[in-house]
């Protein structure tokens, strides 16, 4: 017989557990799910982009056969949004439309063509205002208050000054300033957005199912906008066709679903196309930065000064945290002090941007990492040493007191480095290639929830029964990013068993425990440490069933996974005799762990919002890219991509390399070839094929290095692994480019047309100047 | 107008009252309930929806139900054999060429007809097989990884 041991996956290439029914096509997503006699919905959309609302005549619609449910503005005064101070959005527009497609009325039949025919036979009547669809215009002196209460349209100033930044400009070898423009993007998550509300008549009772990345807030929301009392409100999560950041708010298709569902008593799928998913949007807003950094001889930065002007869309939506999260993580990647930081954060008559992978972080990004090339160039300074003149030394706390415990970027810089060939190539390849680097960062879960109730930031609860299985139940959603995978680890190893021993159920408001959801790279590190709780906590009762039996002292208990024992000698109890014990008290056995944040890590209050930033560890990423450019076509091609990532500690190496695989390339598709572009406010690139996505022929190989710096905090030692690699590319790309062709490209997406352009510009230039 | 469509879909004979301007995708999923075949966009920009018609690989949300009519139709469903995943499904799940899920039956029924008209596909044919195709999650490295594997499994014995 072999020996019982622990069973152990923690760092191991273990795939998802939810896989299976992935691959196999069992996995019900929200609009898989049907019942008989559902309604379909459709949604009446504003053709304006900044309108007053005369009349919504439904008049006609009602009159159609089949049409079972109509509203409009007038059937909800309830205003949503995800953050309490800036609920300024109704599911349905009311008196005005403030972007062109925003809901006006929507409709529940009995089928989509009903539906459909029913849109048609709406009227809108309107008074055209001035639409702003850039954020210069919306903050024009003459420009109308979008909302009533934001003078000159800007939704959030944020300020600081912290240090002695025209001093340390003073004392610099090299001052250089940039400007940047970064065009807006949008998750395009490939689920379209979908929601089935059930309205039971009888009990007053709401079930919505919901494509979403945080069913506690859909909870919420849904509370608030239908009057209905919480209790009474059911949110469940089905498979979710990825997220980024667009699902974290609460979007208006739950919302308007669910308002039907009430209306016409019944239950309602509604299900949005691709054009109304980028409309509903919430991306990344278009970002116009100017960055002016002080620089010693040796490359330590002195002195920072940053404006940043986001173009934030109709509503509020994030937008006041994207903007500080754009001024307080210039911090907390490289030592430094002496920064200004100017942000503000402007509503426009587009539609509303939101929380997007590398939330608040990535353009800022951008425009730093760039800078620092430009200035090392100008100093003849490798771009490696430049960034390890301005390492943090762990633990520390910055300037706007954020809290670094763990800090592998001196490594993540080192395996690049090395795995590049950074050393050797550099400089020496042929024409038309080049060798560009960055880094960037992010956190692991903000410290501060949205929704302050003075709860444990997470909290899980296992359940084991007379069976031996152990359920873990969680509200923390999978949306494909395999949160589900790294909890069941985390309970599996603390107690030494198989994953299949452990059953997971997310996302039912019914069953599992309220979680603050799948936003900012929280869930591996918060409710992986909750999960860990709960495991130590049934391991406790295990243990201590275990002794009983044996007549031993607790702390004489060996657990091997599946047999406890009293000392080598012993026999011992298998897993199930031990469950059986551990039952004889009080049945069924339900424990629960949960975990909050340390106040350390709650960011500071020197200037309005400094808590935003705070975080209980951040990750580093470096990456080195290689392209080749064609200046006879513009077409830039990225040959390959090198990127090192500080996990703290990678708990499922598989899933680990999966996600900064995805960042890397989501950063590629933002740096290349996405733009949300818009004529006045209709948005023109509400496809896939307009709204260019790179394909698998696009696509490079990227090769991974995993850091581990072993966070004193992280499950296990864990950190984010999800986000934090994907700022990095975007400027390590024009980095290259740069390297590539001495042409530096400040604006995104870095589009054949563009480079062409640039290309084209150079030599006229060099014509006038009577040179080559 | 209606019909009935006939037709061999995953491996049993069927027949169904139809409109003639029913999508494949549509009578897959609303009419069938086989909700493994996704829509992902409103039409031919993102490959969720591809299926195999006589092996090829189709747009469903591109073709109408009524021109399949005598076809063999087989959707993701249909691998799965005696309850064990098929070669390129074992390849997606094991290699992680499935993170969110939701473009994975598409990127699985177009690696499985490549798989059947080319069992030792180049790296390069795979990026050609799966160019119709959009992944948000993986930057499709280990999508290709997935594939690979795939084949070796198919060239031990699997089904694709």
């Amino acid at each position: 017989m072999n020996e019982i041991v622990p069973v152990r996956t923690i760092g191991g290439y273990v795939p998802m557990v939810d896989g299976p029914e992935k691959v196999s096509g069992r996995a019900k997503y929200t609009a898989d799910l049907a019942a008989p006699g559902m309604l379909a919905a459709r949604i009446f959309r504003s053709p304006y982009a900044h309108a007053e609302i005369l009349e919504v005549d439904v008049s006609e619609a009602a009159k159609l056969p089949g049409v079972k449910a109509i509203v409009t503005g007038a059937d909800c005064d309830k205003t949503f949004g995800v953050l309490p101070i800036a609920r300024t959005e109704h599911p349905l527009a009311r008196d005005r439309v403030r972007y062109c497609g925003e809901p006006v009325a929507a409709v529940a039949a009995v089928d989509d063509a009903t539906a459909k025919e029913a849109l048609r036979r709406i009227k809108l009547k309107v008074r055209e205002l001035p639409a702003y669809p850039s954020a210069r215009a919306a903050m024009a002196p003459d420009a109308i208050d979008l909302h009533g209460h934001r003078p000159k349209n800007i939704e959030r100033d944020v300020f600081f000054e912290l240090g002695d930044v025209d001093a340390a400009f003073a004392a610099a070898d090299l001052v250089r300033e940039g400007t940047y423009n970064c065009a807006e993007v949008c998750q395009n998550q490939m689920e379209m957005h979908a929601a089935v509300a059930d309205y039971d008549v009888e009990r007053d009772r709401m079930t919505v199912h919901a494509s979403t990345q945080v069913p506690y807030y859909v909870h919420l929301m849904l509370s608030q906008i239908l009057g209905m009392d919480m209790s009474r409100i059911r949110v469940v999560k089905p498979y979710v066709g990825g997220g980024f950041g667009c699902r974290t708010e609460t979007l208006n298709v739950e919302l308007i679903a669910a308002l039907l569902a009430h209306k016409a008593g019944g239950c309602v799928r509604l299900v949005v196309n691709r054009e109304e998913t980028f409309i509903t949007h919430r991306g990344r807003p278009e970002t116009d930065i100017r960055l002016k950094i002080g620089m010693r001889r040796d490359g330590r930065i002195t002195a920072v000064e940053c404006e940043c002007v986001q173009r934030g869309g109709a509503h509020s939506g994030y937008g006041v945290v994207t903007i500080l999260y754009a001024g307080s993580m210039l911090y907390a990647i490289y030592d430094l002090h002496n920064v200004k930081y100017v942000g503000q954060r402007v509503l426009t008559n587009t539609p509303p941007c939101g929380a997007f992978r590398g939330h608040g972080t990535v353009d800022i990004r951008f425009a730093f990492e760039s800078l620092l090339d430009e200035m090392a160039q100008a100093l003849a300074v490798d771009p490696f040493a430049l960034r390890r003149a301005n390492l943090l030394t762990a633990p520390a706390f910055t300037d706007n007191d954020l809290m670094v415990n763990s800090y592998g970027l001196p490594e993540c810089l080192d395996w690049v480095e090395a795995a590049s060939g950074w050393k050797a190539r550099r400089g020496k390849l042929p024409r038309g290639k080049g060798l560009g680097m960055a880094c960037s960062h992010y956190i692991s879960g903000a410290s501060k929830p949205v929704n302050w109730t003075g709860e444990p930031h997470a909290t899980v609860k296992l359940k084991l029964d007379f069976d031996g299985s152990i359920v873990l139940l969680t509200g923390a959603a999978e949306i494909g990013q395999g949160s589900s995978t790294i909890l069941v680890q985390s309970v599996a190893e603390v107690l030494g068993l198989d994953l299949s021993r452990i059953r997971i159920v997310t996302g039912d408001s019914d069953v599992v425990p309220k979680d603050n959801g799948s936003y900012s790279s929280r869930v591996t590190f918060i409710v992986g440490n909750a999960a860990i709780d709960a495991a130590r906590n049934l391991k406790a009762v295990l243990v201590a069933a275990a002794a009983r039996r044996l007549e031993a002292k607790p702390e004489e208990i060996e657990c091997l996974g599946e047999l406890y024992r009293a000392g080598a000698q012993d026999k011992g109890l298998t897993f199930n005799e031990v469950v059986a014990e551990a039952l004889k008290d009080s049945g069924t056995v339900i424990v629960g762990g949960t975990y909050s944040t340390i106040p350390e890590s709650h960011g500071g209050k020197k200037y309005r919002g400094a808590a935003i930033g705070g975080t209980m560890g951040y990750s580093y990423s470096a990456q080195v890219v290689e392209v080749s450019v064609d200046e006879e076509t513009g077409v830039v091609t990225v040959d390959k991509v090198w990127v090192a990532h500080d996990c703290g500690k990678a708990l499922n190496r598989l899933t680990v390399e999966g996600q900064v695989q995805g960042s890397v390339w989501m950063g590629m598709g933002q740096a290349m070839s996405e733009e949300a572009a818009y004529h006045g406010g209709l948005m023109l690139t509400a496809n896939m094929l307009d709204y260019r996505v790179p394909t698998i022929q696009d696509s490079p190989p990227i090769e991974v290095g995993i850091v581990e710096s072993n966070d004193p905090h992280g499950p296990f030692g864990a950190k984010e692994a999800g986000e934090g690699s994907l700022a990095a590319f975007l400027p390590a790309l024009t980095n290259a480019i740069a390297d590539a062709t001495g042409l530096r490209f400040n604006d995104l997406p870095v589009t054949p047309d563009r480079v062409f352009a640039a290309v084209e510009k150079r030599a006229r230039g060099r014509k006038s100047n009577g040179g080559a | 107008m209606a019909r009935i469509l006939q037709l061999t879909l995953n491996g049993r004979a069927r027949s169904d009252a139809i409109h003639d301007n029913v999508l494949l995708l549509d009578y897959l999923r609303e009419i069938v309930g086989l909700t493994g075949t996704k829509t992902g966009c409103d039409g031919g920009e993102c490959g969720a929806c591809t299926v195999l018609v006589d092996d090829q690989p189709r747009l469903s949300c591109l073709t109408l139900a009524a021109m399949v009519g005598g076809c063999r139709v087989d959707t993701v469903e249909s691998l799965v054999t005696d309850g064990r995943l098929s070669a390129v499904q074992r390849g997606f799940h094991e290699k992680l060429g499935a993170q969110c899920g939701y473009c994975t039956p598409g990127f699985i029924m177009a690696s499985a007809g490549l798989l059947r008209r080319n069992p030792h596909p180049s790296e390069d044919e795979i990026r050609e097989a799966l160019g119709s195709n959009i992944c948000r999650c993986t930057g499709y490295v280990k999508i290709i990884e997935a594939v690979t594997y795939a084949a070796e499994l198919h060239a031990a014995g699997a089904p694709p």
